[in-house]
């Protein structure tokens, strides 16, 4: 029985932050650049070389550190992590340990109960990313590319707060939405600036000791952290139900078999033997600094989407899709502004339509093809009457295509809807003369029938004419 | 002894270093005098005193976020023992 176990669930995230450079060299950070171009003497680890800490990598750790209400360590420390592998060719990762720049944070998610969760955030702590390692196409040997070593992360740890597959995903597309709204991380999870690590275990309901956890890796999409946690969740519950124990190990998602896999290699992997680097001096942020960066802050997804239900009158689930990112937000909010004012409509539009299209041509956002002020040019000529809500979607079509604002496509395709009532009327009419054997059923109780009536005028009218007033004219000609 | 052979062998692993069973003994040895010499400092009363990193009490410097460091990919790979299309080419790492 799944209902006699408790799930616990916390998350490492890792977020590679915006800078043009390195956290401790100056190489140039941008994705995609041929391999071993944007890596240094810092980076390929020369002797001699010594890391100088980027200014901005703090600044950026420090405003996510303000956004999730956690303490900002006036005293910081950097350590080293030590480990072999050729990615890594000083031999050890320049990482935090006891005392990192992020600690005590929180934030709060819609729980599996529906009601407001608090999820704690233990700490948030920078270091450098390793380089890559590339297996295939060598015989016996492996290409490495260091251009993404020293590249800066902040990895974010969860306290073991989460007890679903679903709430994961929803933490962690509440950092995602964080952290590109506080504009410190691009958050593109394809090319891995945003991704996650799960430790997760079972318990038996009302026991207070946790679980042996598994941690799992190799998470860079939203819907693997679900499928990878629900699948260690089953696999975990069924080894104790089975009379077998978890064992503490790392493990690997596979996408394409969708299941966990143990990494067996590493028994003395773990014994990192950290200790603080003594090329780098504790970092120290100010309480005038810490200020002038809280005045700085943005308005978060949070508090945004509370003004928007309260502002624009809009549901709260539409608000909360309209405020997951920042660039979504800003172009609803100026679609609304630009029109005559129909908040929701706007809203239902966004998320509808739009988004259908920008998902569909796999676009961003800021790259649509209909600007916020065409969007609002249709929601009006929608609320003015002056076409129906379906030859409204012929023609955000043709906006989408670059055929211009609603008004010219409407002039230019003749759309503008018939409100002439004697035109209508003349429709109506001929429609019923047409098809007695439908007038007859329909008088003899068929009331479902009106529907296929209206469906004739209007594609007698070729949509143009108003619904409404075709159904009530119907309705009162068939009476009679 | 404050170091036992186990404990050596571990850290010996861990450094990718192999040690000769003829050498063991010495090593345990001189590594327990090093700890040990350090271990005196435990001894000094340090609780009123706060942990310093720099003699002068310096702390981090930052600097701006700007590249300053251009490619210089086939220079640096000159030192390398082997490259390929760019990358440095070691031997293979099996997962």
């Amino acid at each position: 029985m799944k209902g006699q176990w408790e799930v616990v669930i916390g998350l490492e995230i890792h977020t590679q932050l915006a800078t043009v450079s390195k956290i401790f060299s100056g190489a140039a950070t941008a994705y995609g650049a041929a391999p071993n171009t944007q890596a240094c003497l810092v980076d390929l680890g020369y002797p001699g070389t010594l890391p100088v800490l980027n200014r901005e990598v703090v600044r950026m750790a420090a405003m996510f550190g303000l956004a999730v209400n956690a303490t900002i360590a006036p005293r910081s420390v950097f350590a080293r992590k030590n480990y072999f592998y050729p990615d890594l060719p000083k031999g050890y990762q320049i990482s935090q340990y006891e005392l990192p720049i992020v600690a005590g944070g929180e934030l709060f998610i819609a729980g599996d109960d529906g009601a407001q969760k608090r999820i704690g955030i233990t700490r948030a702590h920078l270091e450098e990313d390793a380089g890559k390692s590339i297996h295939e196409g060598f015989d016996r040997q492996s290409g490495i590319d260091l251009n993404r070593a020293g590249t800066p992360l902040l990895e974010i740890v969860s306290e073991p707060d989460l007890r679903s597959a679903r709430e994961a995903v929803a933490y962690m597309r509440k950092i995602h939405s964080i952290v590109r709204y506080l504009g410190i991380s691009d958050g593109n999870m394809q090319e891995g600036s945003f991704r996650c690590d799960a430790n997760v275990s079972v318990r038996p309901r009302g026991q207070e000791k946790l679980g042996t956890r598994a941690e799992l890796k190799n998470l860079n999409s939203f819907r693997f952290v679900e499928r990878a946690i629900n699948f260690e969740i089953e696999r975990q519950i069924d080894v104790l139900e089975d009379g077998g124990e978890v064992v503490q190990e790392t493990r690997l998602y596979d996408a394409d078999r969708d299941e966990t896999r143990s990494m067996r290699s590493k028994e003395e992997a773990n014994d990192y033997r950290y200790f603080p680097d003594p090329d780098l001096l504790p970092v120290e942020i100010d309480a005038a600094w810490v200020e002038e960066l809280r005045s700085a802050l943005p308005e978060l997804p949070d508090a945004k989407r509370e003004r928007f239900v309260a502002q624009y009158e809009l549901k709260p689930d539409d608000a909360e899709i309209l405020t997951a990112s920042r660039a979504l937000a800003d172009y609803y909010e100026a679609a609304v502004s630009a029109g005559s004012g129909a908040p929701q409509a706007v809203g239902n539009w966004v998320i509808g339509d739009l988004t259908g299209a920008l998902n569909r041509d796999g676009l961003d956002i800021a790259e649509s093809k209909v600007a916020a002020e065409q969007l609002a040019g249709l929601v009006d000529r929608i609320a003015d009457n002056t076409i129906s809500g379906k030859i409204a979607k012929e023609v955000f079509d043709a906006m989408w295509a670059g055929e211009g604002s609603a008004d010219e496509i409407i002039a230019a395709r003749g759309l503008k809807q018939i409100t002439d009532t004697s035109a209508i009327e003349a429709i109506v009419d001929k429609v019923i003369a047409a098809n007695p054997g439908q007038v007859a059923e329909y008088q003899a109780g068929k009331d479902k029938l009106i529907g296929f009536f209206v469906g004739q005028v209007m594609k007698e009218t070729q949509g143009k004419a108003n619904p409404g007033v075709v159904n009530q004219m119907l309705k009162a000609k068939l009476a009679g | 002894m404050s170091l036992d052979n186990e404990q050596v062998q571990h850290i010996a692993l861990l450094a990718r270093l192999r040690l000769a069973d003829d050498e063991l003994g010495e090593t345990v040895e001189k590594l327990s005098r090093i700890v040990d010499f350090v271990d005196q400092l435990a001894a000094a009363p340090t609780d009123d005193v706060v942990p310093m990193a720099h003699p002068l009490n310096a702390v981090q410097r930052l600097r701006p976020d700007a590249v300053t460091e251009p490619d210089d990919r086939d220079h640096l790979q000159q030192n390398a023992a082997a490259v390929s299309d760019g990358l440095y080419l070691v031997p293979k790492v099996i997962e």
